[in-house]
């Protein structure tokens, strides 16, 4: 009887739409949890893996010894390299290409390269004005490798 | 007089409610269901093919997006089906790591399956609410993996990485002075797993959250009281798993059943309900939010009290130590065959499942003796589920087979494959 009652009650004064509101209610009050991107960016783990680059010894060097590890590992089949001897006797890659609409960021080449060359950087802002845009050749890796390097010792400081 | 004819209509595949691209074509009566007939198929990436072109390691990553709500849980049965091949005995801590990630996907995926049902129903706040704890989580999993969603975090052998002992912070700018930064920053001063014990001990608070919006709330109950109803025997010979075939009453969870990994350790109970319909499976879902905050609460404690590797030490399967890699020979040997023709499992077949968030996840391999699948059959919980749906919606209305879809969970990855 007490039950029904209080079952009656609890309907008839709409308890539970008033305990949903005063929550929703709250939160009008409360600072937002978003933040706002262009100007400030939510936090980014060191392994983050986004756009590649190709990394050079201290020297200048370039890294890529042209052993075709990442391109066998990646299951995207994204890396495409052809390489040559140069004239100094090493061996390097004379092409260098990731297609990045095939690749799904796995990481793999990454972890395959013996020589840390091809790297993820943190960069995941990126766009394309063409369609052929989405292949990066070997200089354009370069150049984000020489850009971002720093950053990149950093991140592999702080990885563990 | 005129002849009255049953109406069809097209359900999706660009629907919002749809969950994805499912294309429902339906028979109806005025606005009663008499018919539903889902069509499937317009997610179809091959992933079982694609599978078997490959060497073991490379289709972690796909196993990723096929139920891309519950990333690692996926990667989960694939890698156990290759270890009960491979007969590899994974490192205690890697086993710890992987069931907390287990229960953090499964919080994961009940949150956004909360947050897109109470949606598709018409209440709005819950979605921003449980989008608002999925970003704390989705933080974890990019502290250890390095992506927010399509993680390739565990390998044949236990895990890829240990967990990072440090959790990335919000940086300074222009529109937030250190005080308030620091308050953004207050969980992030330790390790992940601080950070994931300061979310633990938050985590009811929100729960009860959503439940005070949702549990009581009589739209919410006019509108899935009753609705999609299955008895527990229909419900087993269906092939139900996970929150749909315990919503129906059945005790039925393979981490209780065949427990796999730490299970058997760690305390948790399974809820079942009563009567089988979607607000059941609502508050079962709610309650395996509660349960799985528990078993993370008792992975952290673990976690943080053992060391050890999260790797076994097996240069065939493993890859070897980078450092090492540069001055050993065989080392050197073993990176290259790894990452060129992977390795080889002995002849056979296996399957293993999980019990991923929305039921059982399993896989199923036969191997040649090569270093790729001979055939890889994957069991994707979602698949009965969405051949139910004929015979749950039969005879409710349109608006109902919102509901209805919600309920079943349905993610669209893991049914097309
Ligand atoms: S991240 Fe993965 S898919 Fe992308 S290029 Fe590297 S190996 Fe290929
Ligand atoms: S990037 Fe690394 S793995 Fe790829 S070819 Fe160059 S050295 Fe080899």
């Amino acid at each position: 009887m007490i039950d029904k009652t209080k079952k009656m009650i609890k309907s008839l004064f709409l308890v539970e739409i008033v305990k949903g509101l005063s929550i929703t209610g709250k939160k009008l009050f409360k600072k937002p949890i978003t933040v706002q991107y262009p100007e400030e960016k939510t936090p980014q783990s060191s392994r983050f893996r986004g756009l590649h680059a190709l990394r050079r010894y201290p020297n200048g060097e370039e890294r890529c010894i042209g052993c075709k590890l990442c391109e066998a590992v990646c299951p995207a089949l994204a890396i495409s390299i052809d390489t040559e001897m140069r004239s100094d006797g090493t061996r390097r890659t004379k092409k260098y290409d990731i297609d990045l609409f095939k690749c799904v960021y796995c990481g793999f080449c990454e972890e395959a390269c013996p020589v840390d060359a091809i790297v993820e950087t943190k960069i995941f802002e990126f766009h394309f004005e063409d369609r052929n845009e989405k292949v990066i050749n070997k200089n354009d890796l370069l150049k984000i490798g020489d850009l971002y390097e720093r950053e990149e010792l950093k991140d592999r400081k702080n990885l563990g | 007089m005129k002849e009255f004819k049953n109406f069809t209509m097209n359900f999706g595949p660009q629907h919002p409610a749809a969950h994805g691209v499912l294309r429902l074509v339906l028979q109806m009566d005025g606005e009663v269901i008499k018919d539903a007939d889902p069509h499937i198929g317009l997610l179809h990436r091959g992933t079982e093919k694609l599978a078997e072109s490959k060497p073991y390691n490379q289709s972690i990553g796909y196993m990723d997006r096929l139920d891309y709500v519950s990333m690692m849980c996926n990667e989960h049965a694939y890698v156990l089906a290759i270890e009960k091949l491979l007969q590899l005995e994974v490192p205690e801590r890697a086993k710890y790591i992987r069931v907390m990630f287990d229960e953090i996907t499964r919080i994961l995926n009940h949150l956004l399956w909360l947050g897109a049902h109470a949606l598709d129903i018409g209440a709005m706040s819950v979605f921003l609410y449980s989008f608002r704890e999925r970003e704390d989580l989705m933080d974890c999993y990019e502290a250890v993996s390095g992506t927010r969603m399509h993680a390739t975090y565990y390998r044949p052998g236990g895990v890829v990485r240990d967990l990072p002992s440090k959790m990335p912070k919000y940086e300074k700018s222009d529109i937030r002075n250190n005080a308030e930064l620091e308050k953004l920053n207050y969980n992030r001063e330790g390790s992940l797993l601080d950070f994931l014990e300061d979310f633990v001990s938050r985590f009811p608070d929100c729960i009860n959250e959503y439940e005070n919006l949702l549990t009581d709330n009589r739209i919410w109950k006019q509108r899935t009281v009753g609705i999609g109803i299955v008895d527990p025997d229909r419900a087993i010979q269906l092939g139900f798993t996970g929150p749909m075939l315990r919503g129906s009453g059945v005790a039925w969870d393979l981490r209780k059943k065949q427990p796999y990994e730490v299970y058997d350790q760690l305390k948790f109970d399974i809820p079942i309900g009563r009567t089988g319909d979607s607000y059941d499976r609502y508050l079962v879902r709610i309650e395996e939010l509660k349960q799985s905050n528990k078993i993370i609460h008792q992975c952290v404690d673990w976690l943080k009290n053992n060391n050890g590797p999260v790797m076994i030490d097996d240069g065939k399967v493993a890859p070897p130590n980078k450092d090492n890699m540069k001055d050993e020979m065989e080392s050197l040997i073993h990176h290259f065959k790894l990452f060129t023709e992977g390795f080889c499992t002995p002849e056979g077949q296996v399957y293993s499942a999980v019990e991923a968030p929305k039921g059982e996840f399993g896989i199923y391999i036969i191997s040649d003796g090569a270093n790729k699948p001979y055939r890889l059959k994957i069991r994707a919980p979602g698949f009965p589920h969405l051949a139910a749906l004929n015979e749950m919606a039969r005879n409710h209305m349109l608006s109902d087979v919102v509901t209805i879809i919600g309920t079943q969970d349905i993610v669209f990855g893991e049914i097309d494959r």
